[in-house]
């Protein structure tokens, strides 16, 4: 099945928020003053439940690299009285969901459980989360897998190509490096590394929660307390903030292929700056989603050098970039990235255009009530508003903030914010020029 | 914070698990109901009133397999072209609107279907639909968008496929597995037969194909069925049905007489791997229990890493595998097909493990079903389709994919119950079509021996 357009995968910042007109949500507050934000849905009788710990994989200790990513995958391979197999088949006879997902800044949980195995469910979700087994079984197992992985990237230009360009910006800061981390490392990863990671990273002082679904606040209160009790409240740790210093360029990996991949980028803005909405306006309009960004009228409409390009916000807990990508033939990479460089400058020296203002702000604010239909979408955005330290109305205030960007603001922050000297390429390929 | 890939490691990270599983999907009880207008468009509304949210669907009966030979890639490429200007609107108009109204929109394409949709606030179905009838008859190319948007594909072509070995590998098999009917072609095309795609060529496609009688509207989100009708009316009802519009006339598959066995190297390759795929019924309408017994068959060897034949045999007692899956999709127009996979541990040549995946076969025909295990797999049945009722737009997409391979809605919400009703005994004779290596494709997927890596 071909999609035509590359629907950008949403890699932007999660700039969360809405008009959800019938949706109301409860913040519920449970154990020690944990929070969820819990949203009331009825009409199908499941629940989605969405667990966010900050950290992550910059949690993992010197010379660990991959530890809590490796941790991560192990946590629905046994718990408590259930090994591996038995613990899979729990999950089968309740035809529970239970994904783990690890980032640089956050490891999240999402679970989806039916009503009416709701006991059993939760039971076996405390079990997972607060009496992990950490085998030595599927320790070996699943490390024979990560280890597959990290080959296979070797030889992905894609996977070289980030790999390349976040150790090139961040160096020796845990960003620099690939969170399910290097052959050396996860070869040396033993259960003690794991257990570390799991303590470093299941802190009661770092949880965010959220709900949506066939379940009622006492319910979910009730619910929320016997699983969080038991995760322990421990000191955070900070990671260092990272300061953008590299200068422009292109990096040039050689790689056989037909087409070249690029990714691109330069420092940013953070998600608490006043200029952030413009930015974020401004962004929309330079590589956001859809056919009608800069990037893809010039690149794809006008020139057919890409199937798709995309320039986005980046932003971790501690270093905020502005990122793009795409791919392009060995013998056209060069044009396109010197268009790419163009249209930077073009925008930073000239802004944009009232129609353009308008049309980005009709899109996001239109956009964002679309983005609340399903419990588990909803779900999700809940717990980014709550890791982010956004307030409970905000999706009330969040369109007249990007109503409120003007033209003036839009050239204020291109010029702040677009270097196209600093722009700095990685290129995985054989490109000609 | 979402910056790097995301990668679980059930999938493997090698996007295995993204073509190889198969769908339990059941959609029984949301709230469909459908009409034809006059003109033969088929109508559908799937209902689903929690966001003021609506999905407008287009689907076209017709996709890469019903290209002319030596023309593949043209379904594809026409709906690229789509895009483009009518004689109301201006290149990229259409989607500049969409965007303006906060919606967004795109399309598909596959061997038996095209299909455009937009997703947009509920008070723009109107809107959506009368784009949508415009640009059903309406197109309006020139030589210098052909130029340009040829150029798209190819680079779309070499993304997707010729940078992906595992892709190339894919077609190489699937053009392996078909002999004579078109389900061989890549729907993104032969890159040759791209590069030579003309205006010509793709309007004789649009103009016999694009018509209200080969298509089928699907709305579905915050709206009644009485809402849709009116509008459907009013946009679709005044397009005229194609005069001579014959129905598909496709090549199918002779008696499979011999073996086949590719071997697949690329110095890109990193971790190697066999798949085979044997031909296998489809669902078809009022007769979809063959198809209800792969499914189920699918689910019992491959489905679960840890708990299923393959699985359990391969990854958990022995390590011979690193991960093992079957699958098989039962929606399809044709003959469809069914696969096995095995990624073998470092150390385990291939020859090995494809012998390691005949015996699990072979034991499992010998020892018969695990009653707990199908038990817990019509749980999951259950299960999927009040998951599935959360996604409006999944929802939307199996019906379209469903209804283009001519099932009825009846046969879609029978589904589930054929799923709940298949029996060990049943699984057993379809394992059994499985020792017949005369109707499959073997695959090897490897590296270059090592003098000739780099």
């Amino acid at each position: 099945m071909t999609v035509l357009k590359v629907l950008m995968i949403s890699l932007i910042l999660l700039t969360f928020c809405s008009k959800l007109s019938a949706t109301a949500i409860t913040e519920i507050k449970a154990f020690d003053g944990v929070k969820a934000w819990l949203v009331e849905e009825h009409s199908i009788p499941f629940v989605t439940l969405e667990i966010r710990f900050k950290g992550g994989a910059t949690l993992d200790r010197v010379g660990k690299r991959g530890s809590v990513y490796f941790m991560s995958a192990l946590l629905n391979e046994g718990a408590d009285d259930l090994d591996a197999s038995a613990f899979a088949m729990e999950m089968e006879r309740l035809a529970v969901e239970l994904d783990f997902n690890v980032y640089q800044d956050s490891l999240s949980i999402s679970f989806k459980f039916l009503t009416e195995n709701k006991n059993d469910s939760i039971n076996l979700l405390k079990k997972a989360l607060t009496k992990p087994r950490f085998d030595q079984e599927p320790i070996e197992r699943v490390r024979d897998q990560v280890l597959s992985i990290l080959k296979s990237n070797a030889k992905d230009p894609r996977k070289i190509a980030s790999k390349v360009f976040f150790e090139n910006v961040f160096g020796s800061h845990p960003y620099g490096s690939m969170k399910d981390g290097n052959l050396q490392s996860v070869l040396s990863l033993n259960r003690e590394d794991i257990l570390n990671a799991y303590h470093d990273v299941f802190n009661r002082n770092q949880i965010f929660i959220s709900a949506v679904g066939d379940i009622t606040p006492k319910e979910l209160r009730d619910l929320l307390n016997e699983v969080v009790e038991e995760i322990p409240a421990n000191p955070v740790k900070i990671t260092d903030q990272v300061i953008y210093k590299l200068p422009g360029g292109n990096t040039v990996i050689d790689f056989d292929t037909p087409q070249s991949v690029t990714i691109f980028g330069h420092g940013g803005i953070k998600r608490t700056d006043k200029d952030f909405f413009s930015a974020y306006v401004l962004t929309h309009i330079l590589g956001g989603s859809g056919f009608g960004s800069r990037l893809m009228t010039e690149l794809r409409e006008k020139n057919g050098l890409t199937y798709g390009v995309s320039a986005y916000l980046a932003s971790w807990e501690k270093a905020d970039l502005i990122l793009g990508q795409f791919a392009s033939s060995n013998n056209t990479v060069m044009e396109a990235i010197s268009i790419v460089r163009k249209e930077w400058a073009a925008l930073a020296e000239r802004g944009v255009t009232a129609d353009e203002l308008q049309d980005a702000k009709t899109f996001l604010t239109g956009a964002y009530p679309l983005r609340f239909d399903g419990n588990s979408r909803i779900a999700r955005i809940l717990v980014g508003m709550q890791s982010q330290g956004l307030p409970i109305d905000y999706i009330r205030t969040r369109n007249a903030k990007v109503n409120s960007v003007t033209i003036e603001d839009i050239k204020r922050v291109s010029t702040r914010i677009l270097k196209e000297k600093n722009l700095y390429f990685v290129i995985v390929g054989r490109p000609t020029s | 914070m979402f910056i790097y890939p995301v990668y679980s490691l059930r999938t493997l990270g090698l996007v295995l698990i993204l073509f190889f599983h198969s769908s339990l999907e059941g959609n029984s009880s949301e709230k469909v109901t459908t009409f034809r207008l006059d003109n033969g468009l088929q109508v559908v509304v799937i209902e689903d009133h929690r966001a003021p949210v609506v999905v407008n669907m287009i689907w076209y009966k017709v996709g890469a397999a019903d290209e002319e030979m030596g023309k593949s890639g043209v379904a594809h490429f026409l709906e690229h072209l789509l895009f483009k200007a009518t004689n109301k609107l201006k290149s990229g108009e259409f989607s500049r609107i969409v965007e303006k109204l906060g919606g967004s929109d795109n399309a598909f394409t596959s061997w038996d279907y095209t299909a455009y949709y937009q997703r947009v606030s509920r008070d723009h179905l109107g809107l959506m639909m009368e784009l949508e009838a415009d640009r059903m008859k309406n197109i309006n190319l020139t030589k210098l968008n052909i130029e340009t948007e040829r150029k798209v594909v190819l680079e779309e072509r070499a993304q997707r496929t010729d940078s992906n070995p595992g892709s190339l590998f894919a077609e190489q098999r699937r053009a392996a597995m078909y002999l004579n009917h078109p389900y061989g072609i890549p729907i993104i095309g032969w890159r040759h037969e791209i590069e030579q795609l003309n205006l010509e060529d793709t309007l004789a496609f649009y103009s016999e194909y694009y018509s209200p009688s080969s298509a089928i509207a699907i709305v579905a989100g915050d709206v009644t069925p009485t809402e849709v009708q009116e509008l459907a009316i009013k946009h679709y009802g005044p397009l005229k049905p194609n005069v001579g519009f014959k129905e598909r006339r496709r090549n199918s598959e002779p008696p499979h007489l011999a073996e086949r066995r590719i071997v697949f190297e690329d110095k890109r390759v990193s971790q190697p791997y066999v798949i085979r795929t044997y031909l296998a019924k489809e669902r078809d309408p009022g007769n979809q229990q063959k198809a209800a017994i792969y499914t189920v068959l699918a689910e019992l060897l491959g489905g679960n890493e840890t708990t299923s034949v393959l699985g359990k045999a391969l990854q958990i007692d022995t390590k011979k595998a690193l991960y093992t899956s079957a699958f098989y999709s039962g929606i399809s127009h044709d003959i469809s097909n069914f696969g096995l996979l095995i990624v073998p541990t470092e150390g385990t040549t291939l020859e090995q493990a494809e012998a390691d995946l005949d015996m699990v076969i072979r034991d499992f025909i010998k020892d018969g079903v695990d009653e707990n295990q199908l038990q817990r797999i019509k749980a999951q049945i259950r299960a999927s389709e009040i998951y599935a009722m959360d996604d409006v737009f999944g929802l939307a997409r199996s019906y379209g994919a469903a209804l283009t391979s001519q099932l009825s809605i009846e046969d879609v919400k029978e589904w589930p119950k054929l799923l709940g009703e298949v029996s060990s005994e049943q699984v057993l004779e379809a394992a059994r079509t499985l020792e017949d290596k005369k109707i499959a494709v073997t695959g090897w997927y490897t590296k270059l021996p090592k003098n000739e890596d780099r």
